[in-house]
Order: C-alpha cells, then sequence, then structure tokens
C-alpha cells in the first residue's frame, strides 16, 4: 500500500508525448510521414545509447538450472515458469504494472538494460521539471511588475548554471533510487540486461559480452518506452545540435536556441531557455504553433509564452538539414516550405534543440519470434494491450504498454496501461478509458487538458448526432490566483447538455496540471456535470476555477430528473 | 573615460550651479578643477604614482534596466494620465485644408494602469470602415495587468488602422485613426500613412550613425549623413527573436542596423542603441543587473532639458554608440539628479599613512586597501553615512560596510565591493582588492561583487588630481573622492612652518540622510585614523 502511494506522489507526471500519436492530439501528417523514413537513423542512435550501458547484474533465484531445460525446448510453451509476470523495461510504465503485479500476488521479475526509471525519471518529466522549477521562479523574481505588484523588492536574479543542472540530475537520481528501493522492497527482482523474446513465454536477457540468461513467464509485457526522435539530415552533437536527453543536462544557456517543434518538449524547453536569458527560434512543420492544444487554449498560450517572450517563429517549414557549430561558424538550419518543398531560409542560431517528438524503442525486442512487425517501430495492440501479430491475430501472454505500443506517449498512460494489463491477467477484465487521461505541459503558466478538443468533439458529435456545449471561466475571477496576481488564464469545458457528459477540460492558468484531476476523474468515473456541480470546493483555492466551470455549464433539465442528485443527509 | 566625463559631468555641473546658488562658486570651483584634470590627462604628465588603481568618481555600481526611451518618446507616457479614457485627441487639421473643417482624430494607446508603459493591441473589435458610435468597444488591449476594451468617446468612422493586431504600442502612441465623415476617410488615412511609414524617419539614420537618435536629430539643415564608411558585402541580416521584436515595436528599419553580436548578427542592444534607448536587457548571471530604483520624480524633467540645449553637431563629426556598460554609466548619472547632494571636502595629513604605505607595500598592501580600510574604520563609528535612503522618507541603516571601489576598464567603469571591510584586515583586504580587480578585468565579477556597496571611495591622485567632486551613486548615501598627497607648506599656531604631506578628500552626500555636521565628523574621524596610520593594521 505504501508503495502504491508512493507511486502515486513521488513520479511526476510525464508530459512527454510523441505528438503525432496520441489520439488525443491531433495528428499531423507530415511528420507522421517523415517519421516513417527516418526509423533506421533514430534506432541507429538509440542502439548505441542502449548498448553502453548495463551494470549491475542480479542474479534471480534459482533458474540457472532451467536455462538448459528451457533452451531445449526452444518454440513451445514451458510448462512451468519462473515468474507469473516479467515485464521488459522499468520505465514509469514497467514499474506501475510491478508495483500492482505484486499487490495482486503475482512472481514478478523486470528487465532493464539501461537505468531503472527509463526516459521520464531519467531523461524527461523528472528532471525537466527541475529545471521547470528553477525557470519559473527565475520568471517570478525577473518580472518587476509582478513583484512591484506584491509590495516585493529583489534585485538582482541571477543564477548559477551548474547548480541549475545539479538540481535536476539529483532530483532524477533521487526518483530513480526511490523508484528501484520501492520495487526491490516488494520483491520484484530486477533484471539486468537487454531483454529479448526468444518464444512464446520466454525471455532471455544478459549485457553484451556475458552468456545470456533465459527465463520463463505466465505473461510478458513490453514496456521498453521510446527514444528523442531526430528527422534525417539533422547531425546530433551533443553540444550545439542537441536533444532532450542533451538539454536536461544543460550544459550550457546558448544566447540563441532553435527548438525544432512546438509540441510540449519544444514547449517547455522554450519556457526554461527563455528563463534562463537565451532568444529561441520555434520551427514548426505545422502552420500554427502548439498543434494538438485545443485552439482556443492555444492562441491564449501563444498570447502568453510566445509573444511577450524573447521568441520568434517559422511554422509550415521543416529543417532538412542542421550543421552543428564549427570551425568558427554557427549552427546553420536549412528551412523548406513543408507544403511546396522550396529552399525558404536559413538560419544561424547558437544551438539547436530536437523536439520533434519520440520514436518506439523496438528494435531487437526479438517480436520476429512470436511473428509481430511492428508499424513505423510501435508494437500493434488492441485496446487491452494485447500484441497482435502479422496475422490479426492476438499474441497469447504477451501485452505491450506505454511508448513502445503509441497509444499515448505519457508516463502515467503508460503505467495506467501496466495496471489494466494486470488486472486482465489476475483474472478481472479491464479496459482503460484513453479519454480519462490527463496530460500537461508544464510551463508557466501550466497547460492541462483531459479528453477531446472542441474540434474532436464537435467532430464526433456530428457524427453521433448530439448536442455539444462549452463552458469557461477565466482565472481573474478567481481569489486564490488574484491573490497570488497570477489571474491569467482559463478553463474551458467541453460537454453534452444532453445528457450531462464531460467530454473534455483544457485549463491554461496557475497550476493546471494540478487542477486537471478533478475533471479526468469525473471522465473515468463516468461522473456526470448535474453531479459533480454539487461538490463543495474548499474557498479560496484555484480548485474553484473548475468549481465554476462545471456550475456554468448548462445541462438540460431532462437530463437533471434521471440523474439522481443525492439530497443532503443531516447527521 | 573623457568621452563620460563629457557626457555626464559637464550638464551636471550646470544644472547644479544653477539650482543651487550658494554654492555656485564652489561648482565653478570644481569646473576648473576638472580642466585641469583634462589637461594632466592631455599631457599625461602624473606628479605621484603613488596609487596604483585607475579610478573614476563616475560610478556604475548598479546597472538599471529602463524601458523608455529619454529622448523625446519618453515624454508619451507622462502625456497620457492627462487625457481620459477616450484614448482619442483630436487634432486640427494641417493649415493647408484650413477650410475645411474637418475633425480627423488619432487613437492612441491608452494608459491602463500606473505601471503600463506599453500595450499590446489583442484585438480590434472594429474594422476599417466600421462606423463607431460613442461608447462602443473599438479595440481591445493588453496591459501589463489585463486585457481591456477600449470604448470611443466620439462618433465617427474608422479610417485606418495603424497598428494591428497582435503589435504592441507605446502608450500615447497612435494605434488608430478616427474620421468624422466619410469624406475625410482618405485624408485620414493618409494621415495614417504618415503615422506607420513616417515614423521611420523619426527613427535613426541609417547604419553608420545609429546613436545619432540619442542625441536628438537636429533640424534637417544638414545633408544625409556621411557616406558609410564600411562598404557591407551582399550579407544576409541575422536578428535575434527579440531583436526583431524590438525593432518593429520601435519602428527600426532592421536592414540599416549593424550587427555587433556573433557572427555580425543585430542583437536586443543594437535595436536599442538604433532606437536611441536605454537598454533594458535583462541578461541574467551577466553583469547587467535590475536594481530598485529610488524614487525619482524629477528624473524626466532632467533627460528632456539636458538634450535640448545641445548643439547640433558639428559636421564630420563621428558618433560612437555607448556599450552596455556605458549606458549603465549613463543613465546612472541622469539618475543621480533626483538626490539632492552636497559636499564636504577635508585636508587630511598623510605623512603617517606615507610611512605606513612604504612599510606595508612589500606585503601586498595597496593604496587603496588602506583607504578602503580607513574609511570602513570611520564609517564603523558613523553609521549614518554608510545608510541610504531607498524611499524618500526613512533611513537604511546598513548591517555590512561594504566599500566599493571605482575601478576603470575598458572605456568604462565598474565598482568591485570590499565586503565587510571594517572587519577583515588589512591583508585579506588587499588580497580580497587584487582577486575582485583581477575578476573585474576578466568581466566575471558576480553581481553581489559589484552592487553591494555602501560608501564608495573614488580615488584620482595618481594623476595628480588635488581635488574633485564625485557624483553619488543613486542607491548610497555618501562618496569619498580621494585627490593626490602633496607636500604642502604648514603654519602651526605658533607661526612655525613646516612641510607635510596634505591629501584632500571630498564628501559627497544625500542631505536627505546625511546632514553636514554628520559628514563633517565623519571626515574628522577618518582625518585621525589616517593621521594614526598604525591603527590601520591593527
Amino acid at each position: 500500500m505504501h508503495s502504491i502511494c508512493f507511486q502515486a506522489t513521488g513520479v511526476p507526471r510525464s508530459n512527454y508525448i510523441f505528438d503525432s500519436c496520441s489520439p488525443a492530439l491531433a495528428i499531423s501528417k507530415p511528420i507522421n510521414l517523415r517519421f516513417c523514413g527516418l526509423r533506421k537513423e533514430a534506432f541507429g542512435f538509440s542502439g548505441l545509447t542502449h548498448s553502453s550501458s548495463g551494470r549491475v547484474r542480479f542474479s534471480s533465484r534459482g533458474h540457472s538450472k532451467k536455462v538448459s531445460a528451457s533452451a531445449e525446448s526452444n518454440g513451445s510453451p514451458p510448462k512451468s515458469f519462473d515468474y507469473d509476470l516479467i515485464i521488459i523495461g522499468a520505465g514509469v510504465g514497467g514499474h506501475g504494472a510491478a508495483l500492482h503485479a505484486v499487490e495482486k500476488g503475482l512472481k514478478s521479475a523486470i528487465i532493464e538494460g539501461d537505468v531503472v526509471g527509463g526516459t521520464c525519471v531519467n531523461r524527461g518529466c523528472v528532471p525537466s521539471k527541475a529545471l521547470l522549477a528553477v525557470s519559473g521562479k527565475m520568471r517570478e523574481l525577473q518580472s518587476e511588475h509582478h513583484m512591484k505588484a506584491l509590495g516585493l523588492q529583489v534585485s538582482a536574479a541571477g543564477y548559477d548554471r551548474q547548480g541549475v543542472a545539479d538540481h535536476a540530475n539529483n532530483l532524477a537520481s533521487k526518483i530513480r533510487s526511490n523508484l528501484t528501493n520501492s520495487m526491490k522492497a516488494l520483491g520484484v527482482d530486477i533484471l539486468t540486461g537487454v531483454g529479448t523474446i526468444v518464444g512464446p513465454q520466454k525471455v532471455k536477457y544478459g549485457k553484451v559480452g556475458f552468456p545470456d540468461n533465459i527465463v520463463t513467464a505466465k505473461n510478458i509485457i513490453i514496456a521498453t518506452g521510446s527514444v528523442p526522435f531526430v528527422p534525417k539530415g539533422i547531425e546530433v552533437d551533443g553540444k550545439t545540435v542537441i536533444t532532450s536527453d542533451h538539454a536536461l543536462k544543460l550544459e550550457s544557456v546558448p544566447d540563441w536556441i532553435a527548438i525544432v517543434g512546438s509540441g510540449y518538449i519544444g514547449l517547455e524547453f522554450s519556457d526554461v531557455y527563455t528563463a534562463l536569458g537565451s532568444e529561441v527560434t520555434f520551427i514548426e512543420a505545422l502552420d500554427q504553433l502548439m498543434p494538438g492544444f485545443d485552439p482556443e487554449i492555444g492562441k491564449l498560450a501563444q498570447r502568453v509564452l510566445i509573444n511577450p517572450r524573447k521568441i520568434d517563429y517559422h511554422t509550415g517549414v521543416f529543417a532538412t538539414k542542421i550543421t552543428p557549430a564549427k570551425d568558427g561558424k554557427p549552427v546553420i538550419i536549412e528551412l523548406i516550405d513543408a507544403k511546396t518543398k522550396e529552399p525558404k531560409d536559413t538560419l544561424e542560431v547558437d544551438a539547436a534543440l530536437i523536439a520533434t517528438g519520440r520514436a518506439p524503442f523496438t528494435n531487437g525486442l526479438g517480436l520476429e519470434n512470436v511473428n509481430v512487425v511492428t508499424q513505423r517501430g510501435f508494437v500493434p495492440v488492441d485496446e487491452r494491450m494485447r500484441v497482435i501479430d502479422t496475422n490479426g491475430n492476438l499474441v497469447p501472454h504477451l501485452y505491450c504498454i506505454g511508448d513502445a505500443n503509441g497509444k499515448m506517449m505519457l508516463a502515467h498512460a503508460a503505467s495506467a496501461q501496466g495496471i489494466s494489463v494486470v488486472e486482465q491477467v489476475t483474472g478481472r477484465d479491464h479496459v482503460l478509458n484513453h479519454l480519462s487521461i490527463p496530460a500537461a505541459c508544464f510551463t508557466h503558466p501550466e497547460i492541462s487538458m483531459v479528453g477531446l478538443t472542441e474540434p474532436q468533439a464537435r467532430e464526433k458529435a456530428q457524427k453521433e448526432g448530439f448536442e455539444v456545449g462549452v463552458a469557461k471561466t477565466s482565472f481573474k475571477a478567481n481569489t486564490k490566483a488574484l491573490a497570488e496576481n497570477e489571474g491569467e488564464g482559463l478553463a474551458k469545458l467541453i460537454y453534452r447538455p444532453d445528457n450531462g457528459e464531460i467530454l473534455g477540460v483544457h485549463i491554461f492558468g496557475l497550476h493546471a496540471a494540478d487542477l486537471i484531476h478533478e475533471a479526468s476523474n469525473a471522465i473515468a468515473l463516468g461522473t456526470r456535470i448535474q453531479d459533480i456541480k454539487f461538490a463543495v470546493h474548499a474557498h479560496p483555492t484555484l480548485s474553484e476555477v473548475l468549481d465554476e466551470l462545471f456550475k456554468s455549464a448548462k445541462v438540460k433539465a431532462a437530463a437533471l430528473s434521471h440523474g439522481p442528485v443525492s439530497e443532503p443527509v443531516a447527521v | 573615460m573623457q568621452t563620460q566625463l563629457g557626457s555626464a559631468v559637464f550638464p551636471r555641473l550646470l544644472r547644479r550651479s544653477l539650482s543651487y546658488i550658494p554654492s555656485i562658486l564652489y561648482s565653478l570651483h570644481w569646473l576648473l578643477n576638472l580642466f585641469h584634470f583634462f589637461r594632466f590627462l592631455s599631457n599625461s604628465s602624473p606628479q605621484s604614482q603613488k596609487h596604483k588603481e585607475m579610478a573614476s568618481p563616475f560610478l556604475s555600481n548598479t546597472i538599471i534596466s529602463f524601458s523608455s526611451s529619454l529622448s523625446s518618446s519618453s515624454s508619451l507616457p507622462r502625456l497620457a494620465p492627462s487625457i481620459p479614457f477616450s484614448a482619442i485627441r483630436s487634432k486640427s487639421t494641417p493649415r493647408r485644408i484650413l477650410t475645411v473643417r474637418s475633425k480627423i482624430r488619432e487613437i492612441f494607446m491608452p494608459a491602463l494602469s500606473s505601471t503600463m508603459t506599453e500595450g499590446k493591441i489583442v484585438s480590434w473589435v472594429k474594422s476599417e470602415g466600421d462606423v463607431l458610435s460613442k461608447g462602443e468597444s473599438v479595440v481591445v488591449v493588453e496591459s501589463d495587468k489585463a486585457d481591456m476594451d477600449v470604448e470611443t468617446f466620439y462618433d465617427g468612422i474608422l479610417a485606418a488602422i495603424v497598428v494591428g493586431e497582435g503589435e504592441t504600442a507605446l502608450v500615447g502612441a497612435a494605434i488608430g485613426v478616427l474620421a468624422e465623415t466619410e469624406d475625410e476617410i482618405a485624408e485620414a488615412k493618409a494621415k495614417a500613412a504618415s503615422k506607420s511609414g513616417a515614423s521611420t524617419p523619426s527613427a535613426p539614420p541609417p547604419a553608420p550613425t545609429p546613436a545619432a537618435a540619442s542625441t536628438p536629430a537636429p533640424p534637417k539643415s544638414t545633408p544625409a549623413p556621411a557616406a558609410p564608411t564600411v562598404a557591407e558585402g551582399p550579407r544576409k541580416t541575422v536578428a535575434t527573436p527579440y531583436a526583431k521584436k524590438l525593432a518593429k515595436q520601435h519602428k527600426v528599419d532592421i536592414e540599416s542596423v549593424v550587427g555587433t553580436g556573433p557572427y555580425g548578427r543585430i542583437t536586443p542592444e543594437d535595436i536599442e542603441a538604433a532606437a536611441g534607448l536605454s537598454p533594458s536587457k535583462k541578461n541574467v548571471g551577466l553583469a547587467v543587473v535590475v536594481e530598485t530604483k529610488p524614487a525619482a520624480p524629477a528624473k524626466a524633467p532632467a533627460a528632456s532639458a539636458a538634450p535640448s540645449s545641445l548643439p547640433p553637431p558639428v559636421p564630420g563629426s563621428t558618433v560612437v554608440p555607448f556599450t552596455t556598460m556605458q549606458s549603465a554609466v549613463s543613465k546612472n548619472m541622469v539618475e543621480s539628479l533626483s538626490v539632492p547632494t552636497f559636499r564636504v571636502g577635508y585636508p587630511v595629513t598623510t605623512d603617517a599613512l606615507d610611512a605606513l604605505y612604504e612599510k606595508v607595500k612589500p606585503k601586498g598592501v595597496t593604496m587603496t586597501a588602506l583607504l578602503a580600510k580607513a574609511a570602513a574604520m570611520a564609517l564603523a563609528q558613523h553609521p549614518v553615512v554608510n545608510s541610504s535612503c531607498k524611499d524618500g522618507k526613512s533611513f537604511t541603516y546598513n548591517s555590512n560596510i561594504n566599500i566599493a571601489v571605482a575601478v576603470a576598464i575598458n572605456g568604462g567603469l565598474i565598482t568591485p565591493v570590499l565586503q565587510d571591510a571594517d572587519k577583515l584586515d588589512l591583508y585579506l583586504l588587499s588580497q580580497k582588492w587584487k582577486e575582485l580587480v583581477e575578476k573585474a578585468r576578466a568581466k566575471q565579477l558576480q553581481p553581489q561583487e559589484y552592487n553591494s556597496g555602501t560608501f564608495t571611495l573614488s580615488n584620482l591622485g595618481m594623476f595628480g588630481v588635488d581635488r574633485f567632486d564625485a557624483i553619488l551613486p543613486p542607491g548610497q548615501g555618501a562618496i569619498m573622492a580621494v585627490g593626490a598627497s602633496k607636500p604642502t607648506v604648514v603654519a602651526d599656531a605658533d607661526g612655525f612652518f613646516s612641510v607635510k604631506n596634505k591629501m584632500l578628500v571630498n564628501v559627497t552626500a544625500d542631505h536627505r540622510i546625511i546632514y553636514g555636521a554628520d559628514l563633517a565628523a565623519f571626515l574628522q574621524t577618518f582625518s585621525k585614523i589616517v593621521e594614526n596610520a598604525e591603527s590601520l593594521t591593527l
């Protein structure tokens, strides 16, 4: 129980997502197309990272003698198993699954070829939150108007780059050791090495240059995650042309950095870099910045997060070639028009951050041994995360969760999918509602969302023939937000007036990422507006923004009659 | 250093001599001394080179970012509050068309809050050609605080939009033009065109003389500026995102700006220089630091008064824009005018100090350290001289005695700070000073190492300057100007003559908190400490 609590509170939520892969986000065709042709480069890069890693070797109890036995009968499922569940990949998804498996009484092991924690903890949401915490404070201290309005005087806000970098690194180590300890404490075996599926219910693992071990399990979950995706023509040198992996180490703060891609990752880094004094140029393939956000939220976010800052942008362009700074030349970025493919511009900047999304890390998994072919690197799965083979049949006892299946590339989505799989293998059917999974972007102020955007809702409404209602509230009317002098913000509710169903909630404003859960829980539990509007919120809190939002929705009277509103009970 | 003297001091001295009649003679006296100082510099015949470090009285211990310019545009924010909400000012039409009694009004950026200096057009509620009636919302403006609908107080037709959606304009700048009748639309449009287009000429002349705008352009009697000195290749203009933003905002033609940044790119500072603004760059962690400004109500008149008295530049003169550091000096100097200062001079006998200096010099002790130590010890006994007046209403007594020492560096000025100078012993202090000077040369001073001073020391004695007048840096209570120590014939009470080394020190102080008697007592203590120099080594 304790560890479950830890998981809920100790692991910050992911903000990392591959823009084109989430059902909640608009799919961007151009990126997909380019992505297909570029898989090799992306994997070549990632393979390197993978093989160079792997450290401590844990030997798991008494499986050595079974190695030979099971090796003989390669191809047919074994009769007895070393484990009830083996998870390949100890990221947030694998960790969530392992913890839930232990709770359900399954004997579990987790195979990790790199460090425990995966992308989120080591190279993603966790260290980036540390940098964003710094950038948020810098922003506040630098905002003279803001400080003056609060009656504060601050002089000479400055920062020490190494100190900031250390903070991010320390946070990652801390969360990593928490994660490792929580699994060890519960008796999850941590097997070190690259995991490969060798047949049904059979996995081999081992470090490069060491003999492989083969273990068997009733059920196998693939949770190998993803790596930064680098389009063709871009030469990453790790110094002046970098990915989020490098940027999170904050080895330098360039005067001027181009960020390729204006999704979550790009947006968060623009927040960090501008707060630390850099100027930023966004390069976005689509015609508008921040694709995937609700358009209204995106517009407001652009007004607050882009326009007043030292940021400019080029939209509708591809960066076809990026050359790192060398021989006394700056970083050179060649842009072509996304539609006409005509050369459009050449930029000279001090550094470039490639934030074009993430590519699944599924190479070398041995999927061919179970007749599975990846699609653009993603492992095909059904709605229950069961892996589908080339003939469209389900592969028994094999599941894939997280970034590797590409359903929703968020750490907490992976964890939720893992828990869903464990529920299924322990005899309770479970289908995860991805529309109830919130997402957040930790800029200042934050952006968060759950469910459908307004255009998606309207499209669905047209198909299914229902009406869509939209309600909005402003942070300007919220006492707590005004007390913080952070009145900039908007919450938006998309709902069905006929039955009070919540279709989507989008928030832009102070602590939006923390506020979204009231809405995501309501969607997950099927709570209707006519019921939730009677829930009481402490005053004065930011949560009243959502309270106001639910209260301002206009649910038709017909819905109210069968939605039983609980009468107050005197106690 | 000479350029700073020229630009910062003379207007100030002139102004002082006008405003403080009793001190007129005094000021003239200093003025004369300054000329002497120049002579000394040009003759390069320093007499007593005993003081090691270069220094000057014009300090930049804080570099304050400042967004509104000192040129004519700074009068705009002041203009705005006097005009009510309507944000529309009528302008009688030019003389040429006097016969037509048309009313064309400008819609200008209103001041929506006391802190607002510029606003952004969120959206135009009305579009060009729309008929407006009194009280209708015309445009939504985003200030530093909130979005607000701006209404018209006049009926009319929105003839032209000067500042489009998403663009920013300074408070008071025209953002649109309102015509009263349809007949006037064409004329109003022409006017709008001249507003948006013609405002560029008022911005700086092209490349070679980008700083010309900082001394407002003289009447265009002189022909076009001298031909470009450097032939520019067909290179593409590269400007940083913020530089582009600033250029748009201040209507600076980016093609006419010469970039001084890495790889010849145009930086925000280049645009600010071209637009005649003082730099507002808040680059964290670097030598540019934002500090609280003392209340400075008298700043604006001073700023506008100074340039108007300047004669047009002599033909053929070259204009060199300020560096960031020089701009900061300039800004601080102008800001210092808001503080009522006065000066008290004191002759100090330095025979004991000179003897001590000879003794400790081999141990690495510098004259700066000796003087800083002496000043700090005196300050410890006179805390009021170490205090400062932040708000015009109170004394701020500083808990530490931090002696800032002015150092001339690469055409600029910086004031490394010897923190807790009263507590450190002489040797530690000297060592600390050596480190600070090295850091200052390498431009590696941390903000607290140059802006935490509570008292400033400036020494021009090494040039043979016998006395001079230092300007009080904003945020401090007093500054001491130290002249050269010279053998002087002294007559004592009994009529005996002797020759003693005498050094004139002159302290400038903020009279709101430090009065004549305070300063006199402080100087007396300082003099005693110097005359019994052995105490400095304790």
